[in-house]
């Protein structure tokens, strides 16, 4: 298909595989922030191709990893009621909450439907005017334009009975997170692909900045991340710390105004707390006070909850980069696809799934 | 849930610009998309979407920038070996 497949021409990875080769002298180590790239390059075993002194470590960028357990928890109470149906992307429904998943919830008679887009939630309430309509809507920025339009719609066409239980949250912020603690040891970033196609990359020049790190949006088939690699490493090794742009047929350096206009009519920043990290300032979106009608939390009464995290999930760690799926005790064993401890081994942007669909028999075994 | 994949604007309807829709191909599979965030793009074009919606029109031109990218490397390489 046109835009992937000559993104994936096995002789041109090798010509970049071989550039990066030539360019690295000293050891450096870097990090995909999206769950999209961790999956790319686990599947086409891009890493695998680098220098021995390049070391990719896997981000926080999956909002269904990162979404924490008490929201979980509040989309299982809320999707319980009788007077419910409750809308999700279908990974969310085997993300672990304290007790159960919201699969568990479908089970015993829920009305849980997985949609592919808000709208469609939207579409749902419109036909279902009895009942309670509610979109578990989690997301980086590259979905905020899309649940601000749902609500956004909902307010103007007077739609009453749907409403958002919202986790969402901005990639920024959480780089700061990994770069500012302790134990990073991230030396350079490919950021984003698609949450720079709607924010722009304006956000990130005072992060380089301040962080002497290089930033360079990259894209997300094989020759887009070799490439991103490719350009951080020259980065690194002339001593520079610029935010450049590998993914120029998406994104330009302002983003895209439109969805940006939309995401704050409806949305304003918030604290928001990441699950396996704790909670983060400025680095959520919440529905603003003229929008509130639509939060679910309030809707229902479900706002003050709190829950532990399962001890045995390291999760957290991974989602800093600090460390590798096959290092957690449970991967494979106790935590598989089919019984996850944990949010990153749920969806397949998560770095435990990827690792156990592309890599379990070498990560098991090392 | 992440994923935005690239497909081809095949018709579009509605003018008005929050509601403008369209027919998407992806490689032969057709889905109806939001072009709300697309006021440029036209029937025939490249779009990058993301849970029914379009958020950015692929730039034909920038799109063979990482091919030349490889190629003013490779060259330069050849010159650095072979310094005439
Ligand atoms: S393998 Fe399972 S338990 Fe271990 S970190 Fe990954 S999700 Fe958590």
């Amino acid at each position: 298909m046109r835009f992937i497949d000559e993104y994936r021409d096995a002789k041109a990875v090798e010509r970049f595989a071989r550039a990066i080769a030539r360019v690295t002298k000293k050891p450096w180590t870097l990090m995909e922030v999206c769950g999209g790239q961790t999956h790319a390059i686990v599947k086409f075993g891009v890493d695998e191709l680098l220098p021995k002194e390049v070391t990719l470590v896997h981000g926080p960028g999956c909002p269904v990893c990162v979404t924490p357990v008490e929201l979980i928890d509040k989309a299982i109470e809320i999707a319980s009621r009788p007077d419910v149906i409750f809308c999700s992307f279908g990974d969310m429904l085997r993300v672990p909450g304290t007790g159960r998943d919201l699969l568990a919830v479908k089970a015993k008679g829920g009305d849980i439907r997985v949609v592919y887009s808000p709208l469609d939630a939207l579409k749902i309430a419109h036909e279902n005017p009895t009942k309670q309509v509610v979109f578990f809507a989690v997301g980086f920025e590259t979905t905020a334009p899309a649940n601000a339009m749902a609500v956004y719609q909902a307010y103007q066409r007077g739609i009453q009975n749907f409403s958002l239980l919202v986790s969402h949250v901005l990639v920024p912020p959480a780089m700061e997170a990994i770069l500012s603690s302790p134990g990073n040891r991230v030396q350079g970033f490919l950021a984003a692909g698609h949450v720079c196609t709607v924010m722009g990359y304006t956000e990130y020049e005072p992060i380089a900045r301040k962080y002497r790190v290089p930033i360079v949006v990259t894209g997300f088939e094989p020759l887009d991340i070799l490439q991103g690699v490719y350009l951080c490493i020259k980065q690194l090794e002339e001593g520079r710390a610029e935010v450049e742009n590998q993914y120029t047929r998406s994104v330009r350096r302002e983003g895209n105004r439109a969805a940006q206009r939309l995401i704050r009519e409806v949305f304003r920043v918030v604290p928001r707390k990441w699950r396996g990290v704790g909670e983060i300032p400025r680095s959520g979106l919440g529905l603003k006070e003229e929008y509130a009608g639509f939060d679910a939390e309030r809707r229902f009464g479900v706002a003050g909850y709190t829950a532990l995290e399962a001890s045995e999930c390291i999760s957290g760690l991974i989602l800093q980069g600090v460390k590798k799926p096959h290092e957690c005790p449970a991967f494979g064993t106790r935590c598989t696809p089919e019984h996850p401890l944990g949010a990153t081994m749920v969806s397949s942007e998560g770095a435990c799934a990827a690792y156990y669909r592309y890599r379990k028999r070498s990560a098991v075994s090392n | 849930m992440c994923l935005a994949v690239p497909g081809r604007i095949i018709s579009i309807t509605g003018d008005e610009p929050l509601l403008r829709t369209g027919k998407v191909s992806f490689g032969g599979i057709v889905k109806e998309v939001s072009l709300a965030y697309v006021p440029e793009a036209n029937v025939g074009d490249y779009v990058i979407v993301h849970v029914g919606f379009a958020i950015s029109r692929l730039d034909e031109e920038e799109a063979e920038q990482v091919f030349e990218y490889l190629r003013q490397m490779d060259e330069l390489r050849e010159l650095e070996e072979n310094p005439a």
